[in-house]
């Protein structure tokens, strides 16, 4: 009897060693799995890829029938127009360029260290109202930002932001999910780390800048990411009238509305649109990856 | 009783004397956390409640809040024909894109698991990059356009299918299937990043025990398995799914104009721009956003409980 299991698990032990592969596994079955990725990857790209392409073509390829993926005479025509043409209009491309990366730099700037601050008190002490803070901040990120739009808009009208970018940035520093996100990711951090900094002599404020802060950069970018994308894509046209204020995707959305004749242009703007959040994705996976594998809401 | 109550009281006195000493303690704690507080509380809590309080009231900015009482949700769910449309509609897309997109996100994330480091993260981007690129989908619009040069038209055409153009996005009939295609499209969001990272976070050894104790096939190990493991990952990825299922407006609007023929792809959200900045009927919007939250809250209460038996 004794003898027959030591075998067998002996037997369990070795069967990866020889086989080389895992266990559990077919070829067959890791075979149609990678055709349905290499297909199911083709289906999700394609959208995007189109959209480039589209912006390289010039007018007449645009058109052309049936419609070609990749550009014959690639140009950068419609990314020129996009500056010649609208360089001429009282509010020019550039500036609603600029408009967007001012909301987006300070928003994402402003967010990540008031998040971080909460964040670094909420998960290395204890203190009265904490843990109930962050389940109320934690319940925000169950209903999407249109609930509260209205009284927001109340709200600003209030203190005079609306028409002024500061009706996009302000909010955007309180998103919840910068908070969740980075809290989780410090709880992971030694407790001993910021004890010894302590006994060193260090206040809070140093623990945080000097120690917290450093160790915690993979969440960084995770909170870049996601307010980027958040502001980057911001409409914002029920915050602000004046056009000199309106952001790129107001602009792309009044460029789509010129029709045709402005097709190429249009998918232009997209892609500048598209092609920040993604590069920056791009740039920082392994980092937002680390950071969200510590995302999990537990009971 | 008497003595009961005396007790309880005097309980609670210490309690918030203990309380009240740990916080003086911690006043660094809440310096830290006041500007995000503030914050908060004025752009997250306060408005919620504000908008539960307006929804009972009628209220144009111009005037001052009049009290009406349950009025403006009698209203809406009696009269406003254009708002029912709105909840089926939003309702249809949720329950559709929602499950789906949810679990298309897991089996995604589940099938690059295994992938060579290098092919995953490639993958990784091609599978998020439509959820990130915010306004790409409008492409579709191109794709889906009415007239004969539109590439699916065009297509249908040229292989012989149909012999007039069908004008996609302006035909009720096609307008809510083009949007869920394009809503399951752009799924794979923050929830499928967090499921990518929570299995690469399983411990390896947890399988090799599986392995002895006689698990057979990759189903088995998913469900006895992964799944358990994978549990806080799969709460936030259903949080951050309904989110975004019920407060679905961008790409209807986006793509069947804004309104859209014979409203056919109104949603809740819709309705709440509506009402709130077109009309500015203040208080009948905010009872629509009521709704919504109050909606959102109780299905996110509802999966929660759900996923809780998860793998047992």
């Amino acid at each position: 009897m004794g003898k027959k299991r030591k075998e067998k698990v002996e037997k369990a032990y070795k069967k990866p060693v020889i086989k080389r592969r895992k266990p559990n596994r077919s070829i067959a079955g890791d075979l149609t799995l990678y055709i349905f990725l290499v297909l199911m990857a083709y289906i999700m790209a394609f959208p995007i890829i189109f959209t480039v392409s589209n912006s390289l073509k010039p007018l007449d390829e645009l058109f052309k029938f049936p419609p070609r993926i990749f550009a014959m005479h690639p140009t950068m025509d419609n990314y020129a127009d996009l500056f010649v043409n609208m360089g001429k209009s009282t509010v020019t491309f550039s500036r609603y360029l600029f408009n967007t990366v001012f909301i987006t730099a300070v928003g994402t700037f402003g967010h990540l260290i008031i998040a971080s601050m909460a964040a670094f008190v909420l998960a290395k002490y204890e203190f009265p109202g904490g843990p109930t803070f962050f389940k109320i901040a934690t319940t925000a990120l169950m209903f999407t930002g249109y609930v509260t739009q209205i009284p927001n808009y109340l709200i600003l009208n209030k203190l005079g932001w609306i028409d002024t970018y500061w009706a996009i940035i302000i909010p955007a520093f309180a998103s919840p999910m910068g908070l969740f996100l980075m809290k989780q990711f410090m709880e992971g951090l030694p407790t001993a780390l910021i004890e010894a900094a302590k006994i060193d002599g260090a206040n809070e404020w140093k623990v945080f800048t000097g120690i917290v802060m450093p160790n915690v950069k993979p969440a960084w970018m995770t909170l870049i990411i996601f307010s980027v994308q958040g502001l980057w894509n911001n409409k914002a046209s029920t915050y602000i009238y004046s056009e000199e204020k309106k952001t790129l995707v107001y602009a792309l959305q009044q460029i789509q509305a010129g029709g045709i004749a402005r097709a190429g242009q249009s998918a232009a703007v997209m892609v500048v649109v598209i092609i920040v959040p993604i590069a920056i994705f791009v740039f920082s996976e392994s980092q937002i990856l680390e950071t969200m594998a510590s995302s999990g809401i537990k009971d | 009783m008497k003595e009961f109550f005396s007790k309880y009281y005097t309980l609670r006195k210490h309690n918030l004397t203990v309380a009240w000493k740990k916080a003086k303690r911690s006043k660094m704690c809440y310096l830290f956390l006041l500007p995000y507080a503030v914050l908060f509380t004025m752009f997250f809590v306060f408005p919620v409640v504000a908008s539960i309080y307006f929804s009972f009231t009628y209220y144009n900015i111009l005037e001052s809040p009049r009290f009406l009482g349950v009025t403006n949700y009698i209203n809406l769910i009696l009269q406003d024909d254009i708002f029912l449309i709105g909840l089926k509609n939003t309702l249809v897309i949720a329950i559709l894109t929602g499950p789906l997109g949810y679990i298309l996100s897991f089996l995604f994330a589940w099938l690059i698991n295994e992938l060579p480091r290098w092919i995953r993260s490639v993958a990784v981007i091609i599978f998020y990059a439509p959820s990130i690129a915010g306004n790409c989908y409008i492409i579709f619009s191109i794709f889906f356009r009415g007239d004969a040069y539109g590439h699916v038209n065009a297509f249908l055409m040229n292989v012989g299918i149909i012999d007039t153009p069908i004008l996609w996005l302006i035909n009720p009939q096609y307008m809510l299937p083009i949007c869920m295609i394009v809503i399951l499209w752009m799924s794979l969001g923050t929830g499928f990043l967090s499921f990518v990272a929570g299995l690469q976070g399983i411990d390896a050894s947890q399988y090799e025990a599986g392995y002895m104790d006689g698990i057979k096939n990759r189903w088995q190990e998913l469900w006895y398995i992964t799944l358990p493991n994978m549990k806080p990952m799969l709460m936030f990825g259903a949080v951050m799914t309904i989110t975004s299922s019920f407060g679905v407006c961008d790409v209807t609007m986006a793509l069947c104009g804004y309104p859209s023929t014979d409203y056919a792809a109104r949603t809740i959200v819709t309705h709440l721009f509506d009402y709130g900045f077109s009309r500015f009927e203040m208080g009948y919007a905010c009872a629509i956003a009521t709704i919504l939250f109050l909606l959102m809250i109780l299905c996110n209460k509802a999966i929660q409980s759900l996923l809780r038996r998860v793998g047992t």
